[in-house]
Order: structure tokens, then sequence, then C-alpha cells
């Protein structure tokens, strides 16, 4: 394992990361803010990407999809909210989690009777396409570095309107003392509807930016709930900050833990030992981070709530 | 009035009854396959690949009129279970066909053969079921799985490919593939890598292919992971390093895959342009009928058609006597789509297994075409451990 390799390895955790935070960004501040726990938030990850690759074939252009995608992500979000979601806010978070779950078997099937079982081909950018040399025999893939930009713009927007802008400041306040907004004139239903529809928007956004990298298939989005959830329990709920800090450390420690735990077992092990022990541990080691996390701060790294 | 309704239910049941039973007795088949959840496609393919075969015989099978009775497995086996016993005891069938993964197969199994019932697999081939436990009443028109996997590492042994990268899913498929591979395979494994079945992003293991340089990359990467890792190969501008694959390039993915699998490399034992009249009228008329490229799951389950339609001719119609029907299976003659076609003693295929490769054809749909046959009547390796009769 040489350095080179190492950095290589880091820009990949960087840049799964940052497509980790467009999703965990959204589940955070919609559970912070709204104590709502939404099991379908990854649904929103796989209709933005089934979206994108149809609006592209549409519109004949990858760009034009992306943008159509986007906002649908974000309108079928506000159908949801207003189906269901809404009846949700007041109960316990297990009936919140029975629901939710509902929504994702229902609209997996959904999505598999609309556009077929069959995983679709999503075509990337010409202008994105292709690889470039970072060292003498190693590449990388044009279009990832692209991601790695787009994710940190996006957090340095979310940054500057949740610190910075009065929407923001009502999100904030939301997450603490929602009934102390609402009592100063705030209507913060339309806060929290705001919330989910620009949570959506960004999970939509992720999904439309993988779609030409993963499969797009129905149920894809469940994988990576579970990995946004580690995510924001890491991170802190409510917090974009946290849900930032929390999706690099993830995007991090799995990638370059995956790339590293047989090397270092072989040391220990032997090359057969590490074969049989190294893949298990390694798809552990989140869950480890996750619990020494937990065990220093209970309640994430950086939560919103006092 | 419920009382009427049912008398009237009663009353109509009555008399379309005898009618039926007047004629012949039905040939009944339970299809069993996947159909909804992430492997839908391949429980579709099966399906169609059976309905376009019953059609094309007329909706009959050696003769006779058939009851065809498709079911979900839903890839739980326990619910699987429950889904064979409503075939045989409501439906009461002949025939089970299906299923396409082997862990329900497993669960399947006893129920089925122990019911004296004939089950007749178009996919799953896992080993116990060809050598130690294999039975009177189970046939395969598949192959044995290890038989797909060693076909590709006697390709990289027979073209001198000197390190060889290994990837494949952390479970136990994964694992009996990679043994496949190296079966014929005696050059060096540079490294073997497991991945977990949930991976989407193969770019950690992908940098270790750079940077290993190998000679060729050997992976077993089923469904889904094998579109993400081809599209993401190509990305990387690895796809200099030839990619040799099982169950990771096929009909079933390449539409999503597209150009990024495009000179890759498979083992199969049938291919949509394999050259004989039988296949050509498959392959034509299969994509008439359901607008897409068929696969090896397609070709099988069609197969499988074909084979009852030759064994129910053979009895002429009386499923009665399972010894008989049993033998007549054996001995089935019929125009398979992969040309000849005969079982072995453990009712496994003796066949052909060949080395396909990805193509785009003139209507610019992509497929796997036939490139060199590798083994020639090959028998699996576990056929001399089953004791039938």
């Amino acid at each position: 394992m040489t350095a080179t390799l190492l950095a290589v390895q880091a820009l990949n955790g960087l840049q799964l990361g940052l497509l980790l935070f467009l999703i965990a960004a959204g589940l955070s501040l919609v559970f912070g803010v709204m104590d709502f726990l939404n099991l379908a938030h990854g649904v929103q990850y796989m209709l933005g990407a089934y979206l994108a690759v149809t609006c592209a074939a549409w519109a004949g252009s990858f760009w034009a999809g992306v943008a159509l995608a986007v906002p649908l992500a974000g309108i079928i979000a506000l159908v949801l909210e207003f189906l269901v979601f809404r009846q949700l806010y007041r109960r316990s978070h297990l009936d919140q989690v029975l629901a939710t779950f509902g929504i994702i078997l229902t609209m997996n099937e959904a999505v598999r009777w609309f556009w077929g079982a069959v995983p679709l081909r999503a075509d990337m950018p010409d202008l994105l396409s292709g690889s470039f040399e970072i060292m003498p025999g190693l590449r990388y893939p044009i279009y990832r570095v692209a991601l790695i930009a787009t994710g940190l713009g996006v957090a340095a927007v979310l940054a500057w309107v949740i610190g910075r802008t009065r929407a923001g400041m009502w999100i904030r306040a939301g997450a603490t003392h929602p009934d102390i907004v609402a009592a100063l004139g705030v209507n913060i239903d339309r806060v929290f509807l705001g919330v989910i529809g620009v949570g959506a928007m960004l999970a939509g956004f992720a999904g439309a930016l993988a779609a030409p990298l993963v499969s797009v298939e129905p149920g894809m989005g469940d994988n990576l709930l579970i990995l946004a959830f580690v995510v924001i329990v890491i991170g802190g709920t409510g917090s974009i900050r946290g849900a930032f800090a929390g999706a690099l450390l993830v995007g991090l420690v799995d990638t370059i833990g995956r790339a590293l735990t047989t090397e270092i077992l072989k040391i220990a092990l032997g090359a057969s030992g590490a074969a049989r022990v190294g893949p298990a541990l390694a798809s552990m080691l989140i869950y480890l981070v996750m619990a020494a996390v937990l065990a220093v701060r209970p309640a994430g790294l950086f939560t919103a709530r006092a | 009035m419920h009382r009427m309704l049912f008398a009237a239910c009663l009353a109509a049941f009555a008399t379309t009854a005898p009618i039926g039973a007047a004629w012949a007795e039905p040939v009944r088949v339970g299809l069993m396959a996947v159909l909804s959840g992430p492997q839908a496609a391949l429980g579709q393919q099966v399906r169609d690949g059976f309905e376009l075969g019953l059609a094309q015989l007329g909706g009959k099978l050696g003769g006779q009129p058939v009851e065809l009775t498709v079911t979900d497995d839903e890839m739980k086996p326990d619910g699987a279970v429950n889904k064979a016993r409503g075939l045989l005891e409501r439906e009461r069938v002949q025939f089970v066909v299906g299923p396409v993964f082997s862990n329900i197969l497993a669960a399947v199994f006893k129920p089925i053969t122990e019911a004296d019932t004939i089950l007749i697999s178009p996919n799953a081939g896992p080993s116990p079921f060809a050598g130690k436990n294999c039975h009177r009443n189970f046939f395969a028109t598949s192959y044995q799985n290890d038989q797909v996997h060693s076909v590709m590492g006697k390709v990289a042994q027979d073209r001198t490919y000197k390190r060889v990268f290994l990837i494949a899913p952390n479970y136990q498929a994964g694992k009996d593939a990679m043994a496949g591979f190296k079966r014929f395979y005696r050059g060096e494994v540079v490294e073997e890598v497991y991945v977990p079945l949930t991976q989407m992003d193969f770019q950690s293991e992908l940098a270790k292919i750079a940077a290993a340089k190998p000679d060729a990359v050997f992976a077993f990467m089923p469904g889904g992971l094998g579109v993400a890792l081809v599209k993401q190969y190509r990305q990387a501008g690895l796809a200099n390093i030839p990619f040799l694959s099982t169950f990771t390039v096929d009909e079933s993915t390449l539409p999503a895959q597209g150009e990024a699998a495009l000179g890759f490399f498979s083992a199969s034992d049938w291919a949509p342009n394999m050259d004989n009249p039988a296949n050509k009228k498959f392959v034509a008329a299969f994509e008439a009928k359901y607008g897409y490229v068929p696969g090896s799951y397609a070709a099988h389950a069609y197969d499988t058609a074909m084979l009852i339609d030759a064994a129910v001719r053979t009895v002429n119609g009386d499923l009665s006597d399972k010894a008989k029907l049993r033998a007549a299976l054996e001995q089935a003659k019929f125009d398979s789509v992969r040309g000849a076609f005969r079982f072995g003693t453990n009712h496994f295929p003796v066949q052909d297994f060949w080395l396909v490769e990805v193509a785009r054809r003139a209507d610019g749909k992509f497929q796997t075409e036939t490139r060199q046959r590798v083994f020639q009547n090959d028998v699996d390796a576990y056929a001399a451990e089953c004791k039938l009769n």
C-alpha cells in the first residue's frame, strides 16, 4: 500500500462521504427539527436517480435530467407529506417507522411496476466522462472529481443558509424550541414543509448524481438509508455541521477501512486468515466508530439540542 | 344471501367440472420464480421463456392441455415452502419449474421431490443436488454452478495470464465462484477481494486493481453489483485489463451496462447468437413478444417447456406412472436452443461451455456472443457422487 494509493482511497472516501452528506443532511434536519423519523428518505434518492435517467432521455441532456429530477423529487416528497407524513408528526417514533417503512415497500414496488425490474442505463455527460492520470499508471475518473466539487459546493451553500439567513435561523430555532418559534408568529408548519421539500431535493440530487456510477434499480436507496442513519447518529441530529462531519467520517472510514483492514490483518494473521476475517471486519468498522462516538458523546458530535 | 351465492357457485362448479374431466387429464405445471424485489428481472426471464415455449407448442405439452400456475417466491425460503405446498396440494401439479436462486431451491427441494412431483430447475444448480443429495425427481436444465466459473479459470490458464485479481461478494456463492475459477487456473492470484453484498461503490477495490496491474480480473458480481462494477471499471480507465466474469455481464444487466461492458467476457452454455434453427426461432420470437434480449435464464426455461413436452408425448399423456415419466425425461429428445441436449446420470445436462463476449448488435442492442468452445460434453465434478436408481 503506497502513499499514492492511500491518497486515492482518501479521495474515494471523501466522495462517498459527500454523497452521504447530501442524503443525511435532509434526514438529519427532518429528524432534528420536526422530531420525525422518516425511513422513506432513501426513496427520494432512488426517485432522484430514476427521474434523472428518464428526464435525461426525454430532454436529451444529462444536465436537463438532473435539473428536472431535483424539483420533481421535491414535489413527490410534498405530496407524500400531505398524504402521509402530516398524519404522523404527533405520533410515536414506532408509528412513524412503521408507516414510512410501508412507504419504502410501496414506492420500491411502484418503481418496479413503472420502470421495470431491470436496472436502467444512465449515461454520464461526455464532458465529464473519462479519467485522467493523477500519477503514472494511476487514473481517476473526472466525474468523481466533479462530484467532490459539487458536494463541497452544496455543503457551503447549506452552511450559509442555515447559519446566515433568516430561514436558517428559524430552522435552528425550530430544532430546539418549536413552540416558542410558533409563539413568535413564525409559521412553523411552513418551515417544516420547506425542510421536508429541501431535504428530499438534496437526496434526489444525490440520486441523480450517483445514477451514472451505480446500478439504478428498485430499492437502491435502502442500503444508503442505513448509512445515512449512522451518519446522523455520529454527527448529532438536526445539525448540518454534524451531518457533514459524520458523513465524511463514515465515507473515509468505510473506504480506507476496506482498503487497509485486510492488509493490516495480513501481518497478524497471514494471507488466508486475513482474507477470511478482513472483509467481515471492514464492513463492521463504521458501526464500531459509531459505538465509540456514542460512548464518548451520547448525543453525537454536534447535536443541535442542548 | 350468502347461502344463495354459495349454492350458485356450487351449481356452476358442478356443471363445469365434469366437462373438464371428460377430456384428458391436463398437465398441471407450477412455475415458481422471483417476480418481485430487486431480483425480479431474472424471474421474469424464466416466466417469459417458459410461457413462450408453451405458446409455441400451441398452449399444450405433449399434446395435452396445460394448467400453468405462476407463483412468486419473493426470494424468501420459508414463504417459498408454503407456496410449494400450495402448488402440490391445491393445484396438484405434476411438475414444478423453478426457482431462480439456490437458497430457494434448497428450501423447496425436499417438499416437492418427496411428494413424488417432478422438480426442474431452469437456473439454480448447487453442488449438493448434483452430487450426494441428488434425487430421482429432480432435473436441472441449466448447469452445476461451478462449471461456469471453471470455464473462466480455464480461459485464464489457456491465455497464460500469470497474475489474476479476483473479486466477489462476501457470501457462499461468491466463495464457490472463486473456488470454481481456481480449479483450472494455475497462475498467481494477486489478491482475492470480498465485498459486502450491499456495496454500491467499488472505487476502493478499483484503486487496488489499478495499483496491482494484474494480467486479468475475474469477477463474480450478480445483478446490480455487476452493473455498478462494470460501469465504474470502465470509468476508472481499467478496460485495457481483460475483464473475465460470471453472472456479471449477461442479458439481464446489459441494458443498464451498455457500452461500458463491450468486450467484457463471461461463460455460458448458451448465447443469443448461437447458430441453430431452434435458437434463431426462440430469440426472434422472444424479442418480438417481450421486447428485450433473452438471457440464459429465459433460454433454459424455454428448453424446460420443450423437455416436458417431449416427455409427456413419450408417455402419451399418462402422468400416473412416475417411473415411466422419469425415464421419458431422462431420454427426452427435443430441439434445444443449445443444439444437442442430453442429461447425465445425475439429471444435470452433459453439454458444451463457451467463452462469451459482450457485443453490440446491428440494431444497437447489446448481447453476449460465443467466441470459443472451452469445454466439450462437460460433466460436472459432482456427478460421480450421485447414486440414482
